[in-house]
């Protein structure tokens, strides 16, 4: 997906398609959902009352042309509005129906079912066809139809078309890998899938009913800032309406377009217009970080993310311990050890067990066994190996060597417990061999820690979010692994549900905590956190109990996630800081104008020196309409988050958006009065 | 230096240099904690308690803290209008004067209770001793309800999670018993030993010069003063309020009545420092205010100081400054800084008549009531700066990228409503009741005339100046307007009665319902509120929210006035 999206804002069809559902959103019962650009549709309805009553003769509110001018500007600013909100819906739409395509109208090999009773008959029909429940068959090359999990066999799957990631992984039922994906393909093997959505019912299906706004709720924080703005614009009526008595007080004739373009100017329509398109776009962004959001709620709870639990494994480091070293013991010839080493690791699939070949370097080709006995890891024995000609090679956790030793009557070296001990504390994880019950040695395997990590965590710590790593590994280790990555916190020889009680705790405390999961028994945690980011890789339960689903089954993915959330708060807060300060210029352009006729000793005030009253009004109003689409941009793309700390942000911001707000429009206004001067 | 103005500064470092320790005694006072006062005072309080069968050690939520003191409110209004309709015939009237009509004890009676003492009447000739002595009652008891209710608030920002938040009789009884009524005996014996009467005697008669002879009204009045200035109630003994030379008879008094002005509304800043060991967060607070404060303050002192435009075009020198409406003891600079103090505090006491300060000074009065939160009044001053916090943390805490916060509470959609409603209620208030005014006189001028003893700018700022004291509970007049008449006795009351029990309520419940919220930890990414730029952004809510709502309004009266003269 990431090389099939485009990053230009506007494309041109989905211009086209904004544009058309930027009049439709004229809808009095849609835009009822927007108090203050609801009142700008009143304003406009009056103002067109007022441009006929013009034309029907009325001398005392000004020129017609003036009227329809200012009619016209006040449409055009619901109009931007609305398209803000539109392009926004209409790129998120995009982004989701590109996704979607893949999926549409692929063949599915439905098994036939009689009652309960799978046959072995294959029907083809259309993907659109398969119902919740269904079993299909994919083979090599198919294109799987549906969403679903694997009930059967093994498949490696190609999921490139939904992660743009190339590398094949695997699928195989039964684990915590059994999700497979609508569009991605099957590159060898075969599995059976059940079918686990309704059609129109995936995530992504969700996703776009959210996005369209069918199904969009608004989210609390956006609920408390429509409140907020709801409460600037009453003020603003009050000050607008009470301005008629004074103006007859002081026998100043005020025209209706002059108090509704007052008005307008007032309320804050900058961000009253973009509100929803920020919400949508941080959706959308969420989207294009191949992050599929189940609600906007969830975003916006990411921002305010105060603790992260990551697992080790992939996130902090890569993938598997590797084997750095080889301790033989006192009196064990090393060429010897490292030849029983390689020996106990022939038949270890493991990525540690081939590490070990590697780093023995030894041409294994060149091994002669006789009847070899491998003998696999069990979770009794804690340690595997091989029987060859009378001897027994084991390696394994270094206690459980030590139990096999001793029950032999062979003393575990003190010199090996110091080695074991020593590897430990250096987080790495010692692995004891043994020869016929004796110690002969220690591996050492390391974890590698992911190269940037640091770095990441460094962020998260200036942003205020604490770190925890989740480990299967001994305390010893963890601590080890935790300080060298930089977490803050680590939760050794984790059980699932040491997470959850972790989750708890800290929730308890009143922190709002992020985990990423994707095993079944993630799903209690994933559900327990406050944003449950599920791989989608992962099981059904888990994508069921998270409130995202990561498509790159990414673990460092809840970063960016934490990020893009804090975004769309910021980019309202600057937003409405904009616009509120925008307001200091606009009283200074309004208010001469109203009264420079009757009161001229106010024209002190005009300190923009505009061109005339009618000119000043035309100029705010016009301001305030093409600020809105030249802020589109930045409501789409969002504030950039910059993790410097609380304070400074704030000085940041409030400098650029609040001061920047304040000074913006006196250049604009007095730019556009000295074009709009040209004409009148 | 200008003595004047050196007399300005001594004031102020005077304020500060009381308010600090005394903000942290009443700390202690509010926290339960050891002072020095105990032995004193304890078997005091307890008669109260005792009177009232109320159990100080009860904890209440923010309901019932509101409950207790609507009820209270409610029958001190009753109490209050019986007492000033009866006046004629009640004990302790040596000068025979009459009982309110019903309308005009309807005013005075919410006037006193909700701290506001507006007078649209001159004591003198409208009060028994009795009635004089009731609404000095009120002047303690209202401030000590807003002292209270401050102090709700404090804890409540102070408390993780809990809707158990002290007891308001607690808070109330010890406002009054341990910190108004002690420093209010202090300035009293001071204004009692430099010339203001203390007696319960009637009109002395006098000789003048001349050989005239002059009825000179006097009664309790030293008292009344000490806590007229220490509750920022405001309410005059006589008409001219501290101006009339029986009321504050010389320089020394109106040092000693300035301070008292600022006093208490200072202190409590500290006080919160204290209770919430904050004291970063109570300095950043204080540095909004002064800063406000100094940016009315300095061109208004410029301004009076200057002298009349008018005056000035017509040749003539001003060396003392504008002294129209003036007092020559106080001079313009010790008057100016009055203007500031008595407008910003809520308190509305007088030295010089309002309606004749150059028209610029006159706006900046009426912006200090506009914005009421500069200090503000006892307790209540507080309470409309926390509704700005809240709107302040909301907007700043977005900028930082989390959903708002303030001291570990999620603000969300309940709170702004409720501070939303609250920040509208001033500019409804005040504009909506200068809209209806000005609506009527300029559709029937002649009907009434009488309103409006200057037509034009100065008259409209005459009515808006009216509504706007009356809104922020101040109580000072634009003396020009012929306010005694059922119009503005019964409309003022009314914005009066909305303007302080709502903008109560309203801090109260945001805070309680605060308090019982899960409490979030501070992290590096939390929004600090102890910093100079929250400060700034607080600074920036109230010009935007409080200060511009009013421009137009502004415009139409001081602004058009002053340039129209110059």
């Amino acid at each position: 997906m990431k090389q099939r999206t485009s990053n230009k804002l506007f494309q041109s069809e989905l211009v086209k398609e904004a544009l058309k559902d930027s009049f439709t959103k004229l809808n009095p019962a849609k835009m009822f959902r927007n108090p203050v650009m609801f009142t700008v549709w009143i304003g406009t309805l009056v103002m067109i009352g007022v441009c006929i009553w013009i034309a029907a003769g009325e001398q005392s509110q000004g020129n017609l042309t003036y009227n329809i001018i200012v009619t016209a500007v006040l449409f055009v600013t619901l109009l931007f509005a609305n398209f803000a909100e539109a392009i926004a819906e209409a790129r998120g739409k995009a982004q989701a129906n590109s996704l979607r395509k893949t999926r549409e109208e692929t063949p599915a090999k439905l098994l036939q079912q009689v009652g309960e009773v799978f046959m072995n008959e294959i029907k083809i029909i259309p993907s659109s066809y398969l119902k919740k429940g269904d079993v299909f068959i994919c083979e090599a090359g198919d294109i799987i139809p549906s969403d679903g999990e694997i009930i059967e066999g093994l498949a490696t799957i190609d999921e490139s078309a939904i992660t743009g990631e190339s590398a094949p992984v695997i699928r195989e039922a039964g684990g915590d890998k059994s999700s497979v994906t609508g569009g991605t393909k099957v590159l060898s093997d075969k599995i059976k899938v059940k079918v686990t959505t309704e059609q129109g019912e995936s995530f992504l299906d969700k996703m776009i009913a959210l996005v369209e706004g069918a199904s969009r709720q608004k989210t609390p924080n956006e609920i408390a800032l429509t409140i907020l703005l709801a409460g600037f614009t009453l003020v603003f009526i009050i000050v607008t309406v009470t301005l008629k008595p004074f103006g007859d007080y002081a026998q100043t004739p005020i025209t209706i377009a002059a108090f509704i373009s007052l008005f307008v100017c007032l309320i804050p329509t900058t961000i009253g217009g973009l509100l929803s398109a920020i919400g949508i776009a941080g959706m959308d962004r969420a989207l294009r970080a191949n992050v599929i959001t189940k609600s906007g709620k969830a975003v916006e709870t990411a921002g305010d993310i105060d603790v992260l639990l990551l697992d080790k494994t992939g996130t902090i480091t890569i993938g598997n311990r590797k084997a750095t070293n080889f301790y033989p013991a006192h009196g064990v010839n090393e060429a010897h050890f490292i030849k029983s080493v390689v020996l106990s690791s022939l038949a270890d699939e493991t990525p540690e067990g081939k590490s070990i070949i590697e780093l023995a370097a030894i041409d294994i080709n060149n091994f002669k066994l006789n009847r070899p006995k491998f003998i696999k890891f069990t979770a009794e024995t804690r340690s595997s190996g091989i029987d060859v000609d009378n001897t027994r090679i084991r390696k394994g956790a270094a206690d459980a060597i030590r139990q096999l030793c001793e029950k032999n009557g062979n003393a575990f070296p003190d010199e090996t417990g110091k080695i074991v001990k020593g590897i430990s504390s250096n987080g790495g994880t010692p692995l004891v061999v043994s020869e016929n019950e004796k110690v002969i040695g220690v591996i050492e395997l390391q974890d590698i820690i992911k190269p940037g990590i640091q770095e990441r965590f460094q962020r998260l710590r200036k942003m205020g979010i604490k770190t925890v790593m989740v480990t299967g590994d001994n305390p010893l280790t963890a601590k080890y692994i935790a300080e060298k990555a930089g977490v803050d916190d680590f939760i050794a020889e984790a059980k699932p549900e040491d997470k959850m009680n972790y989750i708890r705790k800290e929730q308890k405390e009143g922190r709002l905590v992020a985990m990423m999961g994707d095993g079944t028994n993630d799903a209690p945690a994933l559900a327990q956190a406050d944003v449950g980011v599920a791989m989608n890789s992962g099981t059904q339960a888990a994508k069921e109990a998270g409130n995202m689903v990561d498509l790159d089954n990414d673990p460092t993915k809840l970063i960016e996630v934490v990020e893009i959330g804090k975004q769309l708060l910021m980019t309202r807060g600057t937003l409405t800081t904009f616009s509120i300060a925008n307001d200091v210029a606009k009283y200074f352009a309004i208010v001469p104008a109203l009264f420079i006729t009757s009161i001229p000793a106010l024209q002190a005030l005009n300190i923009m020196k505009l061109h005339s009253p009618q000119s000043a009004i035309l100029s705010a109003v016009i301001f305030n309409a093409i600020i809105i689409p030249l802020l589109i941009p930045l409501a789409l793309k969002g504030v950039a988050y910059k993790p410097i700390g609380a304070s400074a942000l704030l000085r940041r911001n409030l400098f650029i958006y609040g001061v920047g707000g304040v000074i913006v429009p006196f250049i604009g206004i007095k730019l556009i009065d000295v074009l709009v001067a040209l004409f009148i | 230096m200008n003595t004047e103005i050196a007399g300005i500064f001594i004031m102020f470092i005077l304020v500060m240099a009381f308010a600090i320790p005394l903000g942290k005694y009443i700390g202690k006072v509010y926290s339960n904690e050891k002072t020095w006062a105990d032995g004193l005072f304890n078997p005091i309080d307890k008669i109260f308690y005792k009177l009232g069968g109320v159990n100080p050690l009860k904890e209440m939520n923010w309901k019932q803290h509101l409950l207790a003191l609507l009820t209270m409110n409610l029958v001190w209004f009753l109490f209050s209008m019986f007492v000033l309709m009866n006046m004629s015939w009640l004990p302790l009237n040596p000068d025979n004067n009459p009982s309110m009509s019903a309308d005009l004890a309807f005013n005075t009676t919410i006037s006193f209770i909700s701290n506001t003492n507006l007078q649209h009447y001159s004591g003198e000739t409208a009060m028994s001793y009795f009635g004089q002595l009731t609404v000095m009652l009120f002047q303690f008891i209202s401030a000590g309800c807003g002292m209270a209710m401050a102090a709700f608030v404090f804890f409540a920002m102070k408390e993780k999670t809990t809707d158990k938040l002290g007891n308001y009789y607690f808070f109330f009884i010890r406002s009054c018993t341990r910190i108004l009524l002690p420093l209010a005996l202090i300035a009293a014996i001071l204004f009692a030993f430099n010339g203001v009467p203390m007696t319960f005697k009637g009109k002395d008669t006098i000789t003048s010069l001349q050989g005239d002879t002059v009825q000179v009204s006097r009664g309790p009045v030293a008292g009344f003063v000490a806590i007229k200035q220490l509750g920022t109630n405001g309410g005059g003994f006589f008409g001219p309020n501290s101006a009339h030379p029986l009321e504050n008879p010389s320089y020394f008094t109106n040092i000693i009545q300035t301070i008292y002005i600022l006093l208490i509304p200072v202190a409590l800043i500290f006080t919160m420092g204290y209770i919430l060991k904050r004291r970063k967060l109570a300095w950043v607070i204080f540095g909004v205010m002064l800063t406000g404060f100094l940016l009315l303050l300095i061109p208004t002192i410029i301004n009076e100081m200057n002298g009349n435009m008018a005056i000035t075009k017509m040749g003539i020198t001003q060396p003392m400054g504008s002294m129209e409406g003036k007092e020559v003891r106080f001079g313009s600079g010790a008057s100016a800084y009055w203007v500031v103090n008595t407008t910003c505090t809520s308190n509305g006491s007088v030295n010089a008549m309002h309606d004749s300060l150059t028209p610029l000074s006159g706006m900046f009065a009426m912006l200090g009531m506009m914005v009421n939160s500069l200090f503000g009044g006892v307790g209540v001053g507080f309470l409309n700066f926390y509704i700005f916090i809240i709107l302040a943390v909301f907007i700043s805490g977005l900028m930082v990228g989390r959903t708002p916060e303030f001291l570990g509470k999620k603000i969300e959609a309940r709170e702004m409503k409720i501070a939303m409603i609250i920040a509208l209620l001033h500019p409804l208030l005040i504009l909506t009741g200068t809209a209806i005014s000005s609506y009527l006189y300029a559709h029937n001028p002649t009907a009434y005339a009488s309103w409006l003893s200057n037509p034009g700018y100065h008259g409209f700022s005459e009515m808006l100046y009216e509504y706007t004291s009356s809104s922020a509970n101040n109580g000072s007049g634009f003396g020009g307007l012929g306010n005694n008449v059922p119009f503005w006795n019964i409309s003022c009351g009314i914005v009066m009665l909305l303007a302080r029990y709502l903008p109560i309520i309203g801090p109260v419940a945001i805070a309680g319902i605060l308090a019982n919220k899960k409490y979030i930890p501070e992290s590096a990414g939390t929004l600090k509120t102890d910093t100079g730029t929250f400060g700034l952004m607080v600074f920036a809510v109230i010009v935007i929210v409080a200060a511009l709502s009013f421009f137009p309004a502004l415009a139409l009266g001081p602004i058009a006035e002053h340039f129209s003269i110059h």
